[in-house]
């Protein structure tokens, strides 16, 4: 089970670095997302992982999963919520005001391959 | 106590002068001269103590992990240069008002000047190494404010940056060798290591620790081969180099050797380094110093050489060495400042310090000129002045060096010429710029300047002669006291050497080398044409200033490369750097402790398990290699997120299964209403070998945290769980421990949380607000044309009161089982959000308001008043309260300020999630909706 955990916080935070290395806004957002759920995976894994735990403690004589953690994570799981939503209006604002969605505003793509790429998807 | 306030006083006085000056010129000297004089007579009120062998001090402790402590001292040799800096401060501050024009701004000049009183003050009272270095510091910065205060002249701003360049360097070595120095006494105390001299000469570590101090000293008392920048620092007002660079500024690095001469002292290293620089410095700076045409650069070598002097009496070792040093500290200090103020007077008077163009200055200057010629023949060393006493004395001194360089008649051979050089370039002052006939094409005509210009110096050459004509009287106790606490009687015991301060000492050596210098210093000075010949065509020497400016040259050159390899403009390369960064710094420790695993018991993988992980590791996968097809990519992103949120349901952690979840949902839609807008594909822009690197560098990154994931996991636990499992209950009143974490024991983490997604939530308002809509959004069909599916529309609108009423449910039941502020509202703006996806935004904005802003505000504040009002019952900030209540028909119902609080956090996230999304839809709609476009 460790050894799963493990690596699931392994391939999560490589693919999320590798997205966060692209020079698109939207790949960095998806990047970003993976490394939340990196994130949250090993915050909560910082203590130990445990299958069939009884989360409240009005039931007895079954033992607790360790509930700092959570709390940890669940507010994290909120601010990354608040997090993306942010640099999803930021991309949109810079993509309006650059006319490219590159994370260096450089404008080597033309503003309107972008549109036509969008206009063949949504016809 | 008053030790401190002698600091503080012109620290804080130096706001005043700046703000008298609205009133007058005189009024703002007259703060600068009251601050000034405050701590002049503070000082004074000790000096009794002082004399008398007390040694008043402060002890605060500041930063004992360190070694920096507030600790200062006031023995002889810091009460000699506290007279020294806050007198001559006072006659510059008096002399200043005449000098400077009206288009000068007079306060920031006193400004400078009373904060550089202050950071030598601290210089010469601190008792802590590094409470001295601090205030050397302050001396370099003050130095370079008052060197570059003329700042329209170039030669102004290139001097204060040599200046600050050299003795700011000068001041990294020295906290090095202080360091060292603190390490090997086991103390920072100054007192304390000098009361370890033996200790300190024997470590192992003298040698580098002495020349890293010796660096710091030489190169703020411009000793060769750090000299050049003195004359260069001349650009600064004449007050100025009076003062600083003169009699205060440069001395600090001699008084340093004063100071730490009963710790350092006494080595053949210490003798070979400090004498030969010295005397090095002595002469060569004479010599140069003969062949100066402007008064203040002939000044400026001659001070030079004067300190070479100094640093060559205390080289020699030798007690009676260092007593000579002290006295010729005073001498100097009296001479010279009075010549730099009368260099001062005749350039403010004709508007040239050029020796070539001045002549027969007498006839328009005759008092000037008769001061000028004292103080000169004092820096001559001419009997009956006080520079003659401690010159013949350095001389005698030299005949007794207690170790060998070269054959014994070298070093006082050697000194002589220095001397001879000395008597030259003072014969030059005096004759080539008072005697001789009357020049005829000054800039200006002459006239005797007004009478307190002239006073400062009239004061410091009648000091000149007193001390000459009655050493003993004038001089002897300040001097018995100073050069006692130079040599270590009042830490370490013992008693001062015989020495006489008498002008005739009988027919001697010394007698004999004077009037070697005298005589010679009187040929040099006939023969100067072919001297300056020499010295400007012939020698072919190497100037300090081009090799400092080739020095600095390479060092922008060498930076700013190494910038622009750094700092190219791309936001992708500073990611690669700082994820670089973050690898090193986790993996480091890593590859050298290795994968420690500890005892703990690991729990057995179940099938389940593996089937989440597989689907996890197939999402993430297919989200990486999909990432150009945006919309494929988000599908499996999406995907990776419910597996996320079903392992929280499997490794028993509902409450972040059911956030989990829920934000899912919002994120997904929130990227879905992105990519309505954003290109749909991302092009093929990488090289192979952009992606070859960045693939092993997120490889490397995910082993790393794959590494210390696995470290923490299989590492025994040790949490501190157990109290807030065990107080969860009766400490806050919820059997959801998670809950009451939240809302309870951890309120305030949770009310900071709010406020950042309310914040969150304003900055995407606020970006979408000034947004001007690109033509391309507006073509194609905006989402409210759009026909929204009858099915879907019914099936949401359905969905609500349902939804609803399980968010409602969550809520009132987080205190003790699953769910809470959090999860309920999430629950509600989802169940909001599909209203919006099922409806569009304009049916549902319609019938939801638009005082989202006041939603969110709302939250905050039941939030924070439900943490205040603990404070009416006398408790800290958000302390919970709770109890039960016997309500008819209902039962026992628990009521508990948590979860008014849990209310406002409610509040805060639907109105947080609801304004993102809203806003989101409505850039589409800026055809319909009228939004300001000015771009396009």
């Amino acid at each position: 089970m460790e050894l799963l955990v493990t690596l699931s916080v392994g391939v999560l935070v490589a693919g999320g670095v590798f997205l966060l290395l692209r020079a698109r806004t939207f790949s960095t957002i998806l990047g970003l997302a993976l490394l939340s759920y990196a994130a949250n995976l090993f915050l909560f894994a910082s203590s130990y992982v445990r299958t069939g735990l009884a989360p409240i403690s009005s039931l007895k004589d079954v033992p607790f999963p360790d509930p700092l953690p959570q709390a940890l994570v669940l507010t994290a799981i909120v601010i990354s919520f608040g997090m993306t939503g942010f640099v999803v209006v930021l991309s949109l604002r810079a993509y309006a005001d650059l006319g490219s969605d590159h994370v260096d505003g450089g404008g080597d793509l033309p503003a309107d391959a972008g549109t036509a790429d969008a206009r063949e998807g949504s016809g | 106590m008053t030790l401190l306030l002698i600091i503080l006083i012109p620290l804080a006085g130096a706001i005043l002068p700046p703000w008298f000056v609205r009133w007058g010129r005189t009024q703002s000297a007259l703060a600068a001269g009251g601050a000034a004089g405050a701590s002049f007579l503070l000082m004074l009120s000790l000096v009794p103590r002082v004399m008398a062998g007390d040694t008043p001090s402060l002890d605060v402790p500041w930063m004992p992990s360190i070694g920096l402590d507030l600790a200062l001292r006031m023995d002889g040799l810091g009460l000699l240069f506290s007279i020294l800096i806050l007198g001559i401060g006072l006659l510059v501050i008096v002399y200043a008002r005449w000098y400077l024009s009206r288009e000068d701004p007079m306060g920031r000049f006193y400004a400078f000047l009373l904060f550089f009183m202050a950071s030598m003050l601290g210089v010469v009272l601190s008792d802590n190494l590094f409470l001295l270095l601090i205030f050397w510091e302050l001396t370099s910065l003050s130095s370079f404010l008052l060197i570059g205060y003329w700042k329209h002249l170039p030669e102004a701003r290139q001097g204060a940056r040599m200046a600050l360049v050299i003795t700011g360097g000068g001041g990294l070595a020295m906290l090095a060798g202080f360091i060292l120095l603190g390490q090997i006494a086991g103390t920072t105390s100054i007192s304390e290591i000098l009361a370890q001299g033996d200790i300190v000469r024997s470590s192992a570590l003298y040698a580098p620790m002495l020349i890293l101090v010796l660096l710091g000293a030489f190169t703020k008392s411009a000793q060769f081969p750090f000299h050049f920048w003195l004359p260069h620092a001349m650009a600064a007002p004449t007050p100025v180099s009076a003062y600083l660079h003169s009699a205060t500024m440069v001395k600090a690095g001699v008084f340093l050797l004063a100071r730490l001469f009963p710790a350092l002292a006494g080595t053949a290293l210490w003798f070979f380094v400090v004498t030969g620089v010295g005397v090095a410095t002595m002469v060569i700076a004479a010599y140069i110093a003969l062949s100066r045409h402007d008064l203040k650069a002939l000044l400026a070598y001659s001070t030079v050489s004067h300190l070479g002097i100094i640093t060559a009496c205390f080289g020699l070792g030798t007690p009676i060495a260092a007593v000579v040093g002290v006295f010729h500290i005073m001498n100097h200090a009296a001479f010279k400042a009075s010549l730099f103020m009368n260099a001062g007077i005749v350039d403010h008077e004709t508007g040239t310090r050029d020796l070539r163009l001045l002549s027969g200055l007498r006839h328009t200057l005759p008092v000037t000129g008769l001061l000028a010629l004292v103080a000169s023949a004092a820096m001559a060393g001419l009997p009956p002045l006080n520079g003659f006493l401690s010159k013949e004395m350095f001389f005698e001194e030299t005949l007794h060096a207690e170790f060998a360089m070269g054959p014994g008649w070298l070093l006082p051979a050697i000194v002589t010429i220095g001397g001879l050089f000395s008597v030259a370039y003072s014969i030059r002052y005096v004759a080539d710029a008072f005697l001789g006939p009357e020049s005829e094409d000054l800039p200006k005509h002459p006239h005797e300047p007004p009478r307190p210009m002239r006073l400062p110096v009239e004061i410091l050459v009648v000091l000149c002669v007193a001390i000459g004509l009655f050493p003993k009287q004038v001089a002897g106790k300040m001097l018995e006291v100073a050069a006692g606490a130079t040599i270590g009687l009042t830490t370490a015991g013992g008693e001062l050497p015989y020495y006489s301060l008498k002008l005739w000492h009988g027919l001697n050596a010394a007698l004999l080398m004077s009037v070697l210098a005298i005589a010679g210093g009187a040929l040099a000075w006939r023969m100067r044409g072919s001297v300056i010949a020499l010295h400007e065509g012939a020698l072919p020497l190497p100037r300090g200033k081009g090799i400092f400016d080739a020095v600095v040259a390479g060092g922008v050159a060498v930076s700013g490369s190494i910038t622009r390899a750094l700092e190219n403009g791309s936001l992708q390369r500073y990611l690669l750097l700082l994820v670089l960064a973050a690898v090193a710094a986790v993996g480091m420790p890593i590859l050298t402790s290795g994968l420690a695993t500890g005892t703990d018991v690991r729990a057995p993988a179940d099938a389940v398990s593996i089937a989440f992980f597989f689907f996890l590791v197939i999402g993430t996968l297919g989200t990486v290699a999909l990432h150009h097809d945006r919309i494929r990519a988000l599908i499996l992103i999406s995907v990776v997120g419910l597996v996320i949120s079903l392992a929280f349901v499997h490794l028993s952690a509902p409450d972040l299964a059911l956030t989990q979840i829920s934000v899912e949902v919002v994120t997904i839609v929130l990227l879905l209403l992105a990519l309505h807008l954003l290109p749909e594909r991302s092009p093929r822009e990488d090289s192979d070998f952009v992606i070859g690197r960045d693939a092993v560098v997120s490889v490397a990154a995910g082993g790393a945290m794959a590494a210390v994931s696995w470290i923490l996991l299989t590492t025994d636990v040790s949490t501190i769980s157990d109290f807030f499992l065990a107080q969860s209950k009766p400490g806050g009143g919820g059997y959801n421990v998670v809950n009451v974490i939240l809302v309870d024991f951890r309120g305030y983490d949770t009310f900071g949380e709010i406020v950042v997604l309310g914040i969150a939530a304003l900055g995407i308002y606020a970006l979408i607000q000034g947004m001007g809509v690109p033509e391309k959004w507006r073509t194609g069909s905006p989402i409210d044309e759009v026909r929204y599916p009858l099915l879907l529309t019914t099936i949401v609108r359905l969905a609500l009161p349902l939804a609803l009423t399980v968010s409602l449910f969550l809520f009132m039941r987080g205190h003790n089982l699953p769910g809470g502020g959090f999860i309920a509202g999430l629950v509600t703006a989802v169940a909001l959000v599909i209203q919006y996806v099922g409806s569009g935004v304009g049916w549902t904005q319609q019938r939801l308001g638009r005082d989202l802003h006041q939603i969110i505000g709302a939250g905050l504040l039941i939030a924070a008043l439900t943490g205040i009002g603990a404070w009416i019952w006398g408790f800290p900030f958000l302390t919970g309260w709770f109890d039960y209540f016997d309500i008819p028909l209902m039962g026992e119902v628990e009521l508990a300020s948590a979860v008014l609080f849990d209310l406002g956090v409610y509040l805060t996230v639907v109105a947080v999630v609801l304004l993102m999304l809203a806003n989101m839809g409505k850039i589409r709609n800026a055809t319909a909706v009228d939004v300001p476009d000015d771009r396009d």
